[in-house]
């Protein structure tokens, strides 16, 4: 870390809920830097007004109760406050908010499921809150498809031993843009796991954040993307432990294939002065395909205590490797399946921890869906 | 019956000529073995019959059975009846043995096995290499001994049934049980008659249990002395001393 710049932990302390406390970037912030500003369609700069629609279904659990609210309704913004100045417009601009909600001891014995349905190329801001109160259980799936300009923020509360799975998709038509936060906040003992699949749209700008207010929270952040020819998808991970023996563990992997297509990935994981006997581990890996595709891969980690347990970091970013490739064909296996298997191979192991089985099998046919186009 | 003929092939590695006009044929029956020191271009004649990228063949022909081998890619090589033993079997995360098995076995019979027949034939080519169930279930390779990677290419080997098989040091780095385990493999293969084999090795060893009916002498890219099995007794005594004085 050079001397001029500003250290890690202090990213994350600019935070309002006015909007007018964030400038518009113009692109040379580390924050947007690799975010091609121009393809926002105004969402950064005020010039995006709502407009057009996103629908938003939910088919719950039957333990599980769903509330339309507005902007107004008290448990909004409790757990996060925006952090950007997109995260700022989307809760300046929003008029709906979803609340879902699980009762004390309550266990989901079914996902539930908020579709986020884009209508058109309208923009859109929007605000959901799942909140899992004590002991609670659920596991949550967000499927973002269609066309839309959409910011969102998203608010993950999870009680004490609490745990709460969540399957975020973003499945959008390929002129979408979406940028989205999603904060989750870690009670007492509570675990929290988080599978992000980002395939589709323009441009996805997806950054999940965690927070822990007490000791024992357990987070898992899971990651796949897959990027064409023309697409941006940057993911933006931090993970803040200001608390006592807490875990985290992210790991992302991605495919790129084509002319323009650019991952961003960003993890910033720091671990507070109080945090003593944390134990985080953050991983990312890009898959290059072909020529013209680009990873951007930024790992970042702030230790400010002497006492953790663990603490680690990698990141790679390569081509197929022709060794992996001529073992399979030195058996006969024709080149394309050759290059399957080892693709398939590289991303098998997290399709496995969708804790869907639908959702598995429905990832698992879009990957394949990808590597046969 | 099939039949190997390797003529006049000549190789390079990024402009450095290592094969320098290579003539050999191998008959349906019959075991070769190949003996040279490290560097004389063992492996490269290997990896080249088999289509390793790395190689760029400058002359010279690879027929089986009539058809140039060079022409094809490395997978219609290797349906054409050609294999290759690795000598160091690359680890590939995510993709299972027994999917792994599955697919080679398709891709060179040209159709899917049963899968009832397939369990059968894997299970027991398995518990003749001594490996152990669980593998099936594994990475390819990944975190394999080196024992455990030999006997994983024996298996293939015995799986696809190829007409030529090309055995690269698969000796090398076995203890004696495990050594006597592969070669068993091996002497399973040739028994039908209907097999070639060219095992490339440094050592004589491998040859008390899978006799040659051939022996060539490699050295600075070509073959410089051929006989019968005699003369692997008599590298065992005298060492490869005076090939690499020769070719030097």
């Amino acid at each position: 870390m050079g001397l001029n710049e500003k250290p890690l932990s202090t990213l994350h302390e600019k935070a309002s809920y006015e909007l007018a406390d964030f400038a518009v970037p113009t692109g040379r912030e580390e924050e947007w830097r690799f975010t091609p500003l121009s393809r926002l369609k105004g969402l950064h700069d005020g010039t995006a007004a709502a407009s057009g629609g996103v629908n938003v279904t939910v088919e719950a659990a039957p333990e599980v109760t769903v509330e339309t609210v507005g902007r107004d309704d008290e448990r909004l913004g409790k757990a996060y406050v925006p952090a950007d100045r997109i995260s700022a417009q989307a809760y300046a601009a929003f008029e709906k908010a979803t609340v879902v909600t699980v009762p004390r001891e309550a266990v989901a014995s079914t996902p539930t499921t908020i579709t986020l349905t884009g209508a058109g190329d309208g923009v859109a801001y929007g605000h959901t809150l799942v909140k899992l109160e004590a002991m609670a259980e659920a596991v949550v799936v967000l499927d973002h498809r269609g066309s839309a300009v959409y910011a969102d923020n998203v608010e993950f509360v999870v009680g004490d031993g609490a745990t709460l799975k969540v399957v975020s998709l973003q499945d959008w038509a390929d002129d979408a843009v979406h940028v989205s936060h999603h904060h989750a906040q870690l009670g007492k003992d509570a675990t929290f796991r988080s599978f992000v699949v980002t395939l589709g749209g323009d441009l996805v700008r997806l950054s999940p954040s965690v927070s822990y207010t007490a000791p024992g929270g357990d987070a898992d952040l899971t990651g796949l993307y897959f990027v064409d020819a023309g697409q941006h998808l940057e993911h933006r991970l931090l993970v803040d432990h200001s608390q006592p023996n807490c875990r985290s563990n992210v790991v992302y992997k991605g495919a790129l294939q084509g002319d323009g297509a650019h991952a961003v990935w960003i993890g910033d994981v720091i671990i507070q002065v109080e945090a003593e006997g944390t134990d985080t581990y953050e991983l990312n890996r890009n898959l290059l395909l072909t020529d013209g595709a680009r990873a951007d891969s930024v790992p970042n980690l702030e230790i400010l205590t002497g006492e953790v347990a663990g603490a680690g970091h990698a990141s790679a970013s390569g081509r197929l490797d022709d060794e992996h490739i001529f073992y399979l064909q030195a058996r006969g296996i024709p080149f394309d399946e050759a290059r399957r298997l080892v693709i398939r191979g590289f991303f098998g192991q997290l399709i496995e921890k969708i804790e869907v089985e639908e959702l598995r099998d429905r990832v698992m046919s879009k990957v394949e869906a990808e590597l046969a186009g | 019956m099939s039949t190997l003929e390797i003529r006049d092939l000549q190789v390079a590695v990024e402009d450095k000529q290592i094969l320098r006009g290579v003539n050999l044929t191998v008959k349906a029956g019959e075991t070769h073995a190949i003996m040279g020191p490290n560097g004389s271009g063992k492996s490269t004649l290997a990896y080249a019959v088999a289509g390793h990228p790395k190689y760029t063949i400058t002359g010279g022909q690879v027929l089986l059975d009539g058809v140039d081998l060079l022409e094809l890619s490395v997978d219609e090589r290797a349906r054409a009846g050609l294999f290759l033993a690795m000598q160091y079997p690359v680890e590939v995360p995510g993709v299972s043995v027994s999917n792994f098995l599955r697919s080679a076995v398709t891709a060179v019979r040209g159709e899917a096995p049963k899968l009832r027949e397939f369990a059968k034939d894997l299970k027991a080519g398995m518990d003749a290499l001594s490996i152990d169930a669980s593998f099936a279930q594994r990475n390819l390779n990944e975190g394999f001994s080196g024992g455990e990677k030999k006997r994983h290419e024996i298996l293939q080997l015995e799986l696809l049934k190829p007409k030529i098989a090309v055995l690269d040091e698969t000796d090398s780095g076995l203890d004696v049980d495990a050594l006597r385990v592969v070669s068993e493999g091996v002497n399973r293969f040739r028994a039908s008659g209907e097999t070639g084999v060219l095992l490339i090795t440094h050592y004589t060893r491998i040859l008390r249990y899978v006799k040659p009916d051939f022996v060539h002498v490699f050295a600075g890219g070509r073959i410089v002395e051929e006989g019968g099995p005699e003369l692997a007794d008599r590298l065992e005594a005298e060492g490869y001393e005076a090939y690499t004085k020769a070719s030097a």
